[in-house]
């Protein structure tokens, strides 16, 4: 079975560790229909974040091929790279990644920036953007001035911005307490009711049971539903 | 499309700017060498061009079809005598002779003195070329000359000198001890002074204009070695010369290296080349400067590009184009050299300006200059800045995403 929306077929990523080859993704095969909700469970170090990479085009996998809306990731340039991360994929970063010399406000902008919104709308999207996230009251603050929960707040506001079709997620509730967790859930829940594709890497099953669907990742091998956490 | 590639431009430039404050101190250090690089351009370039522009107002000042004949004369015959300048006179393309003797004198009137006045001796030919000359009172006439009487014009550094706070037009002073009567006073700007200490050196109190018979009594001597010669014709200046060269030759016996006859305006072309050539010369070893200060740009954008590894691998990953990062840095790069262009413009002005007002060299703003210096900080900015920028735009996201 293959699809036009998104297809990889065996993918392969392997690292040259100074001669020695360590084969991190062995083959890996996944469909995703449009709008599904798909947790990806595994243990550290099993291959997630690698895998997201690839699916966010950051990253080129060794072998194998990836198809995204129709079109073969392989064979796009730089620029059109950077097009589809700019409008079709929205990223949230295990580490965050905020840049420390902006505010919450212009960090939620910047995507918008590259995808070529005019300075005035940047800032009132990006407004609406935390609001939604809950920072009404923390746009101006810097990383250093915000808890490890609202940079991760403040990162999902960001992969929001630009309306993407394909949200990716690598451990969004990972630095939130369980309430917290829940209300970020409720928000993914929510994206997905409006028709959004969501892909999200968790190692907490009960974070990952709010998905459609739950893959499970180990030790570079991809299986349908939490069978190694049964 | 125009209106997107503007906002992205701004946005550039405003990310720059709050790099380049952001880290002060390093900018500063940074762009020292385009500032000392520009700053000396602008200033060699504008008290060179003002020096130039003075030398050759007072070569004009001397006016076209002016020549100057300098006598070195042999052992017996130290100069020329007046019947030999009416001889000269005498040429079919010499309008007139105005002899020209130039001697340093103490000068006293009353409590007053100076050892070291300047007396220059001229007859009224010279003044009648040099109209400007006269401020107030009169000139000297023939009868001056003719009588050999001591009658003076004196200078604005005399008047300071001698008659500190008074008129110095009909009274006298003492030149070595012989009494002079004041006529009139000489126009500061149109003295020739200036010229006179660029190819004489040194520098006296003062100036006094005295009938160059006189003048030849002050100084002891029957003969005149230096004297203005106005032609005909400032077109048949060559005849001129031919003419009097023969007469010369005749009375020197055709010996080597007894006169020597200088065309004002040839030399005012050998200075003009001479200097200009100079100028390039000063320009080009300033220029190594510039080329210094450019790699001081490029190794701080090597330095940024490196610290900001993980930000450009997050901005590729949120979307930024390869070209669009290119242009961030670059337009950092241009920024920054830009800023040392400016600093070093207005440094060098100011420079150039100081050295005006303590030299007697005109300043004049150098338009040409400021446009050069502007144009090529920014020059430097795009050339060692374009390294860093495509280093900064091939990185690859995920490589500068993990190297946090
Ligand atoms: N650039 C690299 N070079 C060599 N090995 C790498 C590189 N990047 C990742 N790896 C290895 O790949 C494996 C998988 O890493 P990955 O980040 O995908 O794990 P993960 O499943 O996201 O783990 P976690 O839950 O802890 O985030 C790890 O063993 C890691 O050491
Ligand atoms: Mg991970």
């Amino acid at each position: 079975m293959s699809n036009d929306f998104f297809s990889m077929r065996g993918i392969v990523k392997q690292y040259d560790m100074g001669g020695e080859i360590s084969t991190i993704l062995k083959g890996i095969d996944l469909d995703i229909e449009e709008g599904q909700f798909l947790s990806v469970l595994g243990p550290s170090g099993s291959g997630k974040s690698t895998l997201m990479n690839i699916i966010g085009c950051l990253d080129t996998p060794t072998s194998g091929t990836y198809m995204l809306h129709g079109r073969m990731i392989r064979d796009l340039d730089q620029k059109q790279l950077a097009r589809i991360r700019s409008r079709e994929i929205g990223f949230i970063f295990q580490q965050f990644q905020l840049l420390p010399r902006l505010d919450a406000l212009k960090n939620v902008e910047l995507p918008l920036v590259y995808a070529g919104v005019p300075p005035r709308e940047r800032t009132r999207r990006a407004e609406e953007m935390l609001v939604r996230v809950g920072l009404q009251d923390r746009m101006h603050h810097h990383q250093n001035q915000l808890s490890g929960g609202q940079q991760q707040r403040v990162a999902i506001a960001r992969a929001l911005a630009t309306n993407p079709t394909l949200l990716l997620a690598d451990e969004p509730t990972g630095a939130l307490d369980q309430r917290t967790g829940e209300q970020v859930m409720e928000l993914f829940q929510e994206l997905n009711a409006e028709g959004r594709t969501i892909i999200m890497i968790t190692h907490d099953l009960k974070i990952a049971r709010h998905g459609t669907r739950i893959v499970n990742i180990l030790d570079g091998e991809l299986s349908e539903g939490v069978s190694a956490y049964d | 499309m125009i209106k997107r590639k503007w906002d992205m431009f701004m946005e550039s430039v405003s990310m720059s700017v709050s790099n380049i404050v952001g880290s002060k101190m390093r900018s500063f250090l940074t762009t020292l060498g385009i500032i000392i690089g520009v700053a000396a351009i602008i200033a060699l370039m504008t008290v060179v061009q003002g020096a130039t522009d003075t030398m050759n107002a007072q070569f004009d000042a001397m006016g076209l079809g002016t020549l100057r004949i300098q006598i070195n004369g042999t052992a017996i015959k130290r100069g020329l005598t007046d019947a030999e300048l009416a001889e000269l006179e005498a040429c079919e393309h010499v309008a007139a002779v105005s002899p020209s003797l130039n001697t340093t004198v103490s000068a006293s009137r009353g409590e007053a003195w100076s050892d070291a006045i300047s007396v220059n001796g001229n007859d009224a030919v010279y003044f009648e070329h040099n109209a400007d000359l006269l401020a107030r009172g009169r000139a000297i006439h023939a009868i001056d000359v003719e009588q050999e009487l001591r009658v003076c014009l004196v200078d604005g550094g005399t008047s300071k000198t001698l008659f500190y706070g008074e008129d110095p037009v009909g009274q006298t002073l003492y030149l070595d001890g012989r009494e002079y009567t004041v006529v009139g006073t000489i126009d500061e700007d149109e003295d020739a002074s200036l010229f006179s200490q660029i190819l004489f050196g040194g520098s006296t109190d003062g100036t006094v204009y005295v009938p160059y018979t006189s003048a030849k009594k002050l100084m002891g001597t029957s003969t005149v070695s230096t004297l203005e010669v106005y032609v005909t014709d400032p077109d048949l200046t060559d005849t001129a010369i031919e003419e009097m060269e023969t007469v010369l030759d005749g009375l020197f016996n055709y010996k080597d290296n007894t006169y020597t006859i200088i065309n004002m305006e040839s030399m005012t072309d050998a200075m003009n080349l001479m200097t200009s050539m100079m100028m390039s010369l000063l320009v080009g070893i300033a220029s190594i400067a510039l080329v210094v200060g450019g790699i001081g740009i490029m190794n701080m954008m090597l330095v940024t590009v490196t610290e900001r590894t993980t930000e450009i691998g997050l901005r590729k990953a949120l979307g930024a184009e390869p070209g669009q990062i290119q242009m961030q840095f670059l337009i950092e790069a241009i920024i920054l050299s830009l800023l040392g262009g400016v600093i070093g413009v207005i440094v060098g002005l100011t420079v150039s300006y100081l050295i005006c007002l303590n030299t007697d060299i005109t300043f004049s703003f150098n338009t040409f200059a400021v446009v050069l210096g502007v144009s090529f900080s920014a020059a430097v900015g795009i050339i060692f800045g374009w390294a860093p920028a495509r280093k900064a735009s091939n990185l690859n996201p995920i490589d500068a995403l993990r190297s946090m």
